[in-house]
This record gives C-alpha cells, structure tokens and sequence, in this order.
C-alpha cells in the first residue's frame, strides 16, 4: 500500500478516514456491496490479550527441553465406534475445492498427515486427491449438500454437519463465476460460471429437534462408526452449544467471529458474530452444565495464528483447535514474492484477500489451471507441516512453563487480561487482580461501608 | 427376531431395533443376503432403511418417519402408509414409492433414482434437486424445488407458493394450478419433447390416468445466475 505520512493541519477524520472513503467511493462507482475473502480486519479483543502465570514459587514447572508434555487428542468418544486419533490438537479447518485449487488441497492433506491431525472438506465435496492424501478427513455436511454422496459419507473419517461459521452466521456460502471451472460445476451440478450462492439453511431440517433426527440418520447411514461434529459460528454460543449436545453431537467446533472465508460480503465479515475470545468460555459454561466437559469435545477456530494462540484456547477449556487463514498463509498466501504481481491485482503482499476472484497468483485460491499449476502440493504442504509443528512447540513450551505435562492440563488459572474487555469476555482476573487481592479489597470496602 | 416367509424377510420393528435393521440391510452392500425384505410395525420410526447400497426391495407396512431411504443407492423402497420429513433425501439412485402422502423436503438434494409419492407432498419437496427424478400424483406445498439444480419434478396437482425459486437447471411440470413462482422461475412451452419425458415419467411411476399433454412446464429465467446490482430486488 502507499504509505503517505500527513503533515502538520491536514487532518484524518476519525469517523471518515481514509479506508471508509474508499469504500463509501467504491460502493458509489459499483453499486454492490464489497465480497471479499481473509477473516475480519478490526481490532478486536483477541488472544493477544491474555497472558500465562509462568511457574515459580508457587508453583514448579516442567524441564522445558527435557520432560514430556502430551499433545494428543481423542475426538468423537461420546457416540462414535471409531473415535478420530491426533497426535497434535491443531487441526485443518474447512475449505473446500472450489475456493482452493487442487494442489492447495492436496498440500493440507500431506500437512496434516505428516504431522498426525486432520483436514477437512468444504462445501463442494471431496476429491479423490483429498481423500488420497489425508489419512484422517473430516467430511462436511453443509446447507448446500454439493457434492454430498453416502460413499464419501462412509470413505471419511467423521462427519462436521456445519451450521454456520464465524465469517458469517446465519450465512451461506458462496463462490462467483470465475472460480466455478468444468470440475467445480460438475461436482456441485451446477452450470458452469454461475455465480453460486449457497443456501443458508439445511434443507431437509429445521431447528434443534430436527436436527437430533438428523444426526441419527447420519448415525445409521454410517453405522455410528464416525464421531459427528457439529460446526456453529460464534453467536448466541451458550446455547446454541447446548441445543448441539442435546441433538446429539460428538464434537463441537465453534468458530469466532475472526474465522476465515473465502468469499463473503465485508459488512458481514466485519459485522456479525462474536469474538472468539469471548466465545470459548460460553461453549465451556454450556459444556460443563451439562456435565458434557471433555465429553463432548470442544474444538475452536477463528484466528488462531501462534502457539500462544493455541495454548490460550485449550486453557480456556478447547480440546483442540483449527486453523484456515493462518494454513494459507503458510503455504504461501500473501507471500512477498508475489508482491508485484498482487500490486497488479491492486493490492500488495500482506494485504491480498480478493480469494473470491480466482486469480490468486500463489495458485491457492483459484481455479485457473496455469495460475494453480505455479502451486507446488508437496513444498506448499511441507511448509504447512512446520507450521503445524512450530504452533505445537510453542503450545508445549507454554505448558511445560506452567508445569503441565499435558496441554490439556492448562487451565483458566494459568491466564490473566490485560484489558478489562478480556478479563470480562475470557473470565480470568486482569493482571495483578487476582481472585485474593480482589477478596481483600471487596473486604475493605465492606468494612468502611459497616463502620460509616 | 425375523423370519423367512416365501422369500420375504420380515423384520418387526416392535421387537427388532432399527439399528438391527439397518445393520442387516447395510451388510447387503457387501454379502449375499435376501433380497425382498418386509418391515412390520414401523410406528413412524425415523430413519428406517437409510443408507442403503444393494439390489433389494424394502416394503414397510405403516408409517415412516423422517429420513426414510435417506440416501438410498440402488434399492427399491416401498412405504404402504405416509412418510415423514427428508423422505429419500440426498437419493442416489433406486426407486422410493409412498402410497400416502410424504411430509416437507421429500427427495431433498436427491442425485439421481426415482421418487413417487401417491398422495401429496408438503412444502419444499425436490428442494435443492440435484438429479433426482420426483413423481408427486398429488398436489406440493410451497417453495417446492428451491435452488432446483437438475433432474425433473412431475406434479399431477398442484404446487404452491414460490414454486422453484433460484431454481437452476431443473425441469417442472405441473398440471393443476401454481399458487406463485418463485425467483426467477417461470412457465416455458411444452414441447413435444417434454410431453414424451413426462409420459415417460409417469409410466415408471406407474401412473397410467394422467395425460402427459396436460401439464404446464417451469423453469429457469437464468436472470440471477450472475450476480448483478440490478437483480436485487429479485429478492
């Protein structure tokens, strides 16, 4: 982007600064809302917020090179006959051929294979690539059902019925003309070129009691051998986490407001849905209620980008989480050596989100088989491996500093806000308030209150 | 548990659980086993004889309730009764017949085989169509064939409201009255052609009464495949 340092007198408006005049200016010129890709932009309350209460005197920690600290993760133990197996609780969100090229699939199958978690679908249906090279694929039933058949219904490893997502609740997806290629079309029995817009409900049932009935078919279908994953975007998560459990899932996977996409309007992305940060705690509350805790487990997604990230999460009561945007990034989204060729899209690297146009010159979010051809599947996939490993590391490194010899030992005791918006939304003391010092000072105030 | 009357497995669903069944008929994708079955006392169960993959004929004698023949490949599955929601939903192949009547969303996303339903259908039936055939002797409910992308729904009745609305490229054909079309859905000429795909879609369904001459076709304007600032009203 130019940058443009402002002198002295000239003054940028707060309210109109010079994103929302772009953007007043270009509805003016086309007269449709923004769609974009990426996840939301603003700042919000965030993981970043929150930080670890390292070992010391009170408590000792693990040998950080040394002792072991767990990572692994069991996923459907509630109902499933086969529950899925990780070896890290990092696992590869929901995107589907269509919105990614086929090598870029292939790479995160290859990713979350070398490094033992799962991948998932998308709403167009699996590949044979996809399948071929994921040894655990989740397969999700969405609103849509493109490319939805009872043989991948049994080839998958679990089942992710999707409700929503966190890019847009209430939402469906979409996928314009340019990236609807012969392939796209056929697996979604669509004309080719069409700008698809998915439908936002499930067709064949509606609401909570529903969907119970609905699970249990998808149970029978596959002889209740696959764990059932229940995806929500983060709204109304408390109950709608219950209302999941109650319909019978095996797994919650909750994505916050931050979640990615790969084409969804912007006043949506930015608009609708909460914090992941505030998020997590509702579906733990729900989850605890119910006595459904590690029962029913939780995985959470939406902006999770570091370790620190990851071991936030869990502590907060997440059994794993997923990652989208942050997958990408590390395969090669955005990188700088396509910054010339993103200049010409009209953007720049660290700035590119037009996914939903199709002519990504990384080769991940297209359909154009030279621009897809450029993507190298195994490279790409081993960059994705390291990442998956860094963000495991970190998360270890974290938990062994608290004394945890699993990552799931971490707990809310373990964190402290920074900000009151985080302390609120995250439940944990701002830093220096903790639950004794606060004790004391309601104490005091009591007293001063009986002797006036 | 069941027992072998003339060829025919009867199952009773009093005494068997559905998940027996369901077994047993899921097992037919890849061992030898009967190939006529009945299932007694069905008592609306839900998801009765989903899922299945093999050359065989299901005949429940009752009522059905949600997701009967749910995504069903290759088997014939008869309903002597009504059925519930999500009837045949997401079919792949095979044939799936209701003598009564079928409740919301029958042959939902359906990809291919033959849905009839002798009675009337409810709201939303061939929504999201991907293929399927849909033979309705009665009448349907409204925003029958929502997002209808391929294959043919045959309504003998009537439909209601919003009938294919962002419907793609299915084909309707209905023969009484519309109540409303939906977005972007509208009549077209029957021509010759289509009267000689109806016949032929009544003929599998076993519908001999109706004249295939006598129906209206419906289908898409192909004003809203592209997304365009003008079409916003459409909706």
């Amino acid at each position: 982007m130019p940058t443009f340092e402002p002198t002295p007198g000239l003054r940028e408006s707060y309210l109109y600064d010079r994103n929302v005049i772009a953007e007043i200016q270009r509805a003016a010129r086309e007269g449709i809302y923004d769609i974009r890709g990426f996840g939301a932009k603003r700042k919000l309350p965030h993981f970043d917020d929150l930080l670890f209460l390292g070992a010391s005197v009170s408590r000792y920690p693990l040998e950080g090179y040394r002792e072991r600290c767990a990572t692994d993760v069991v996923l459907g133990t509630r109902f499933a006959s086969k529950p899925i197996h990780l070896e890290i609780p990092v696992t590869i969100a929901g995107m589907s051929f269509g919105a990614l090229s086929g090598p870029a699939k292939e790479a995160l199958g290859r990713a979350a294979t070398e490094v033992g978690t799962s991948t998932t679908t998308g709403d167009g249906g699996m590949t044979a690539e996809e399948r071929e090279h994921s040894e655990t694929l989740v397969y999700q039933l969405l609103p849509s059902r493109y490319g939805m058949n009872p043989d991948d219904l049994r080839r998958a490893d679990a089942i992710e019925v999707v409700i929503g997502q966190g890019a847009k609740p209430g939402g469906g997806g979409m996928l314009l003309g340019h990236k609807i290629s012969d392939r796209v079309a056929a697996m979604r029995n669509l004309p080719k070129g069409i700008d698809q817009r998915s439908a936002s409900r499930h067709p064949d049932w509606t609401g909570p009691d529903d969907l119970e009935i609905k699970l249990h078919e998808l149970r029978e279908i596959t002889d209740w051998e696959k764990p059932i994953f229940v995806k929500i975007g983060a709204t109304r998560t408390y109950y709608d986490t219950q209302l999941a459990v109650k319909a019978g899932a095996d797994v919650i996977v909750l994505d916050g407001m931050q979640g990615g996409t790969a084409a969804t309007q912007d006043v949506f992305i930015e608009h609708a849905g909460i914090p992941t940060l505030a998020a997590i705690p509702l579906a733990v509350q729900a989850l605890l209620e119910l006595g459904m805790h590690r029962k029913v487990q939780l995985i959470v997604s939406g902006g999770i980008r570091t370790g620190a990230d990851v071991a936030k999460a869990l502590a907060l009561g997440a059994d794993a989480v997923s990652i989208g945007v942050g997958a990408l990034i590390a395969m090669g989204d955005n990188a700088p050596e396509h910054d010339e060729e993103y200049r010409k899209l009209g953007s720049a690297a660290g700035f590119y989100d037009d996914w939903q146009a199709g002519r990504d010159p990384t080769g991940i979010s297209t359909q154009d088989e030279e621009l897809a051809a450029r993507f190298d599947p195994v490279v790409g996939g081993r960059k994705v491996a390291n990442y998956l490993r860094v963000l495991t590391l970190e998360a270890q490194t974290l938990a062994r500093a608290c004394g945890k010899s699993h990552v799931h030992n971490l707990e809310p005791e373990d964190l402290v806000a920074l900000t009151i918006e985080a302390s609120l939304m995250a439940r944990v003391p701002l830093a220096g308030m903790q639950a004794p010092l606060l004790d004391e000072i309601a104490d005091r105030v009591a007293a001063r209150l009986r002797e006036e | 548990m069941s027992t072998v009357t003339t060829g025919v497995e009867v199952v009773d669903l009093a005494v068997t659980p559905l998940r027996a069944l369901n077994q047993r008929l899921h097992d037919l994708a890849r061992e030898e086993g009967p190939t006529h079955w009945r299932v007694v006392n069905p008592n609306g169960a839900h998801a009765i004889a989903c899922g299945l993959d093999a050359d065989v004929e299901v005949e429940i004698e009752g009522h059905a309730g949600y997701y009967c023949a749910g995504m069903n490949k290759r088997a014939t599955v008869r309903i002597h009764g009504n059925a519930g929601t999500g009837l045949a939903e997401n079919m792949m192949s095979g044939q799936v017949v209701v003598e009564g009547s079928a409740s919301q969303s029958a042959g939902a996303t359906g990809r291919g085989g033959l849905l009839v339903v002798h009675g009337d259908a409810s709201a939303r039936c061939g929504i999201s169509m991907k293929g399927i055939d849909i033979v309705v002797k009665g009448s349907v409910g409204h925003l029958s064939a929502f997002m209808a992308q391929t294959g043919r729904l045959v309504v003998c009745g009537d439909a209601g409201d919003a009938l294919g609305d962002s419907i793609y490229e299915a084909r309707l054909y209905v023969r009484g009255t519309v109540k409303g079309l939906g977005a972007d859905c509208i009549e077209k000429e029957l021509r010759d052609e289509h009267v000689v795909e109806v016949a032929e879609l009544l003929k599998q369904a076993g519908i001999a009464d109706v004249d295939p001459a006598s129906f209206k076709r419906y289908g898409s304007a192909r004003q809203l495949y592209s997304f365009k600032i003008d079409n916003a009203g459409a909706y």
